[in-house]
């Protein structure tokens, strides 16, 4: 999605208006003049200056406030899109009670499976790595990966 | 020399070794893979260099970005596909030869010119790196803002494209530093209660979500187009290459100090050197009117900038702490992981680590030229390895690496957030390199900027006492108002017309 100067310099000046009043409720290092205001305030000013030359600039070119991507109107593609972010949100909220290996391997699966990789190569290569990275870092380099259902293989 | 003896045992050891050979074969493979870049492979690396000791974990990320750099080469030259953005400058030109029936002199002088355009860049590195870090034991804050406020500002103006937008990157990835408890006050900003964000956002996270979720997300949109190779069969690249050395030599070289140069400046890496190099050489040429239709003296300039430009990034990244590239700035994030803060003082307390790196800087260009040899050869496989599985299986990769870092599924949603973000700027040609300085730099330039106004009380005159202070920043305003200087001369100029 392609925003114009004009919707880009008008977010920047809300930003730059919500970081202004957000710092200056910030307390002051007593007996000095300079606290943690002062650092995210400059960057605010600047950001209101980015978003006004933005805006002047979008208005005066008339651009049309939003395009789209030729992939957004291809469904296939705009799915594509939907599911890598989908597959990293159904970890983020997965992990945890499935463990890492059927997560992984899932999320693996439904993206091959989107991506036209033949179901049974793709079932076996899911499982595989997920296995693969599973033993890397959990045996190799102890990062505890949670088991999920699979617990019971964790005394293995 | 007792430092350089450590350093040789250091590097030459097995365990050390080995992650070097192995990184290479995966430096090679991910530069030959179009979509996956330089950076992208710096990024993967992380959380597995995070359980190395430092000498074997900067060796992984050389040896990968040398090679890979290089390897993005093979795909330009067979397929008209540019491997990695650095070596998009040449691609067509690379291709056109490989058309016309010379693929094994393309391939090899992409590859001996890497070569030589690697080693210049650690020739300068090693001489100029320990002579700068004396200066800089002299800097104080004053120095030190303005060298970091420098670099921001030349990230900026080296962006291609629009240097408003360039700030805009800048100053967001500025205010992402800014979150967290890590500022002069110790004050918890911008964490709106969240406990995970007092301690900012994790940087590896963030890295791994706009050098390698982005590419991702890029993938999953463009309509999947079968892989065609121009040539099957690949001869003897060696053939001819002296006659190339002995008629390009100036080119190589000026490619390479170029290349260098371009490295050692914050925001601009490989990638704007092979552009700069490659216009150049077109330029000064005896013969332009033969670019474009399959010559190799642009390759020539171009290859050698690209792989220089690596090893001069890392010359301010290790002197200041201020990176020369993304790759750098990965880097640095690894440095400071690994205790070894960059700065002027690593090269007095730890010289071993600095010479060790050096030493992998050497090997890792050298062992190009038998890594790459087996890549040139091995190209028609790598260049069949189906994307539509590789892909997933680097998603899933970048997974359990951020969750490896601090073992929290935040991590993920960081790499979740920033891939939307870092695909979103692209798409809007806002450039990512500045976004990325600003995050790294953020807290640097506001612990000096504030020290110094302390210091000073106040007055902002202080700011240019100092003699370097005065001349770092009198630079620093001149590359903020060189645009409109300039644009009001051509005003005038114009008026007067």
């Amino acid at each position: 999605m392609k925003l114009s100067d004009t919707v880009m310099g008008g977010l920047l000046l809300v930003l730059a208006a919500a970081i202004g009043i957000y710092v200056s409720g910030f307390p002051r290092m007593p007996g000095q003049n300079y606290g943690a205001a002062l650092f995210p305030g400059l960057i605010a000013a600047g950001l209101a200056a980015c978003g006004a030359l933005l805006l002047a600039r979008g208005l005066r070119a008339k651009a049309p406030a939003f395009e789209f991507a030729p992939w957004t109107r291809a469904a296939p593609l705009a799915a594509n899109f939907a599911l890598v972010c989908g597959a990293l949100l159904f970890y983020i909220f997965a992990a945890e009670t499935l463990g890492f290996m059927a997560t992984g391997s899932l999320l693996l699966l439904a993206l091959f499976l989107k991506l036209g990789v033949r179901p049974l190569s793709a079932t076996v290569v899911a499982v595989v790595a997920a296995l693969v990275f599973h033993l890397l870092f959990y045996k190799l380099l102890r990062v505890p990966l949670p088991w999920g259902i699979l617990q019971f293989m964790a005394g293995w | 020399m007792a430092d350089i003896a450590t350093a040789f045992g250091m590097v030459f050891q097995p365990y050390t070794l080995s992650v070097i050979l192995l990184s290479a074969a995966f430096g090679l493979l991910v530069g030959a893979i179009p979509g996956l870049t330089a950076t992208m492979a710096t990024a993967l690396l992380v959380p597995v260099t995070f359980f190395m000791p430092p000498v074997p974990a900067i060796a992984a990320i050389v040896t990968a970005t040398a090679m890979a750099i290089f390897s993005g080469d093979i795909p330009g030259a067979l397929m008209r596909i540019p491997g990695t953005p650095a070596s998009a400058a040449y691609t067509d030109e690379s291709y056109a030869m490989t058309r016309k029936g010379q693929a094994e002199t393309v391939l090899g002088a992409d590859l001996a010119f890497s070569v030589i355009g690697g080693l210049f860049g650690t020739v300068v590195l090693v001489l100029s790196a320990p002579q700068l870090a004396e200066i800089a034991l002299k800097f104080s804050s004053f120095e030190y803002f303005w060298l970091v406020l420098l670099g921001l500002s030349s990230a900026v103006m080296i962006t291609v494209g629009d240097p408003l937008k360039g700030v805009v990157s800048l100053l967001l990835g500025l205010l992402i530093s800014a979150i967290g408890l890590d500022n002069p006050a110790a004050y918890p900003r911008f964490t709106f209660g969240s406990i995970e964000l007092l301690g900012s956002v994790g940087l590896i996270p963030m890295m791994i979500g706009m050098f390698a979720i982005s590419e991702i997300l890029r993938f999953a949109v463009e309509p999947q187009a079968k892989a065609q190779i121009f040539k099957k069969q690949i001869g003897n690249v060696f053939r001819g290459l002296w006659g190339l050395f002995r008629r390009y030599r100036l080119q190589a070289l000026r490619g390479s100090v170029l290349g260098t140069v371009v490295g050692a400046l914050p925001g601009a890496g490989a990638d704007i050197a092979a552009w700069m190099a490659y216009a150049v050489s077109k330029k000064l040429s005896r013969e332009p009117e033969k670019f474009g239709t399959g010559h190799v003296e642009g390759i020539v300039e171009a290859g050698a900038a690209n792989n220089s430009a690596l090893a001069g990034a890392w010359i301010p990244a290790l002197v200041f702490g201020i990176p020369g590239d993304s790759i750098t700035a990965i880097v640095i994030g690894v440095l400071y992981i690994k205790g070894m803060n960059p700065g002027p003082m690593i090269f007095i307390n730890h010289p071993e680590n600095i010479y060790a790196v050096f030493i992998v800087f050497f090997l890792a260009n050298l062992l190009m030229i038998p890594f790459g040899w087996v890549a040139i050869k091995a190209a028609k496989r790598i260049l069949h390895i189906p994307r539509n599985i590789l892909m997933p299986i680097i998603l899933l990769f970048c997974v359990v690496g951020s969750f490896a870092i601090n073992n929290t599924v935040f991590a993920v949603s960081v790499i979740l957030v920033f891939g939307l973000a870092g695909y979103f700027m692209e798409e809007n040609g806002y450039p990512v390199a500045p976004a990325i300085l600003g995050v790294i730099l953020g807290s640097m330039l506001e612990e000096n900027f504030i020290s110094s106004m302390i210091k000073s009380d106040g007055r902002l005159l202080a700011f240019f006492e100092r003699p370097i202070a005065a001349g770092l920043g009198i630079l620093t305003l001149l590359i903020w108002f060189w645009p409109l200087a300039s644009r009001g001369l051509r005003t005038v100029s114009r008026t007067r017309t």
